[in-house]
């Protein structure tokens, strides 16, 4: 006897994707998910996009990797709410992670959540974990193939930040490849380039993203 | 690495409609897995031979059925299937398009008594 049933395999992702994102709407919390390489500048990024945002918005992080608590304390010195996430093997993370740890927040005191995803171009990109944006960054030194290589990265990312960009002189990065490439696998993708050392670039994108915050909020009173 | 509890989701899942249909026992799962949807299909077997061990799903083989991509131009409608990630129409060259298939990624059926 053959029984249909057509059910959603990530099912307990998704469900716990919407009640992660209803709770933010209510809270009117903006959560961003930052992907990206080992190594590529993710929580150097974040330094810089804290500085940026501290004075106009309240901000706080979670800190995902697989094993210790370095990057919390770095953003912790900086005197913003963190809770670190140690996933103990695990590639990526997973709605029911964030859920589990919202708890440790005062949701009624932040504006901006910022998740530093688990270094790696792959398995992340797979789960949605309530975000209202996902970031994807690519270094310099990475090279300019990575958009063909891990597609489905740049096919999921709103915005594409080209991390170390001062070393572009340095490496043979053809960054209009990258822009091909990335409009090809995803004609919406918003590219981006910063100088985490010096702050470079990064006002664009914080314009961008303050434009995006403004949308959605008007998009969420309409709904 | 993530296979494996997409395989525990397979077996919540699979053992729930089993009870509800009163399955004694599944001998096959049907999955319609997409060619975006980033899964390692080979490791699903394996994991799952290991932890349906004391169900009821125990023994049962898992039929992946891969679903291609296809992507329909926005402009000129135009439909095409293709073997990666372009968001570019073959036909009149707009980037204004949608996946209709590719995403997939659940149980079909299931076979028992």
């Amino acid at each position: 006897m053959e029984i249909k049933i057509v059910r959603q395999i990530m099912e307990w992702n998704e469900k716990c994707d919407d009640e992660i994102q209803k709770l933010l709407n209510e809270k009117g919390i903006f959560m961003i998910n930052v992907m990206g390489s080992p190594g590529g500048g993710k929580t150097s990024f974040i330094i810089k996009l804290i500085e940026k945002l501290r004075d106009k918005y309240r901000v706080g992080v979670i800190e995902a990797d697989i094993a210790g608590k370095l990057d919390a304390v770095t953003i912790g010195l900086m005197g913003i709410p963190v809770v670190q996430l140690n996933t103990e093997g695990a590639c990526h993370i997973e709605a029911m992670s964030i859920k589990k740890i919202l708890p440790e927040f005062n949701l009624d005191t932040l504006d901006i959540l910022i998740i530093e995803n688990i270094g790696n171009l792959v398995c992340p990109a797979e789960f949605e974990i309530g975000e209202h944006l996902k970031i994807a960054l690519l270094s310099i030194p990475e090279g300019d193939d990575k958009v063909e290589k891990y597609p489905l990265m740049f096919t999921k990312a709103d915005a594409l930040i080209l991390s170390k960009y001062d070393l572009k002189e340095y490496f043979n990065f053809d960054e209009r490849r990258v822009e091909a490439r990335g409009k090809e696998v995803n004609p919406n993708l918003q590219i981006f380039n910063a100088n985490s050392i010096t702050g470079g670039g990064i006002d664009n994108f914080v314009h961008w993203l303050e434009r995006e915050m403004d949308r959605r909020k008007v998009k969420a009173k309409e709904e | 690495m993530h296979e494996l509890s997409i395989t525990e989701s397979i077996i919540k899942i699979c053992s729930e409609e089993a009870l509800k249909n009163n399955l004694k026992k599944v001998e096959e799962i049907r999955l319609k897995v997409g060619e975006l949807s980033g899964v390692v299909s080979e490791s699903i077997q394996y994991y799952f031979d290991i932890i349906s061990k004391d169900t009821i799903l125990k023994g049962a083989k898992i039929n992946i059925e891969k679903i291609s991509m296809e992507i329909q131009c926005k402009d000129c409608n135009h439909i095409c299937s293709t073997n990666r990630i372009n968001f570019c129409c073959p036909n009149c060259g707009s980037f204004n398009i949608k996946v209709i298939s590719g995403n997939e990624f659940y149980i079909d059926s299931i076979k028992g008594e």
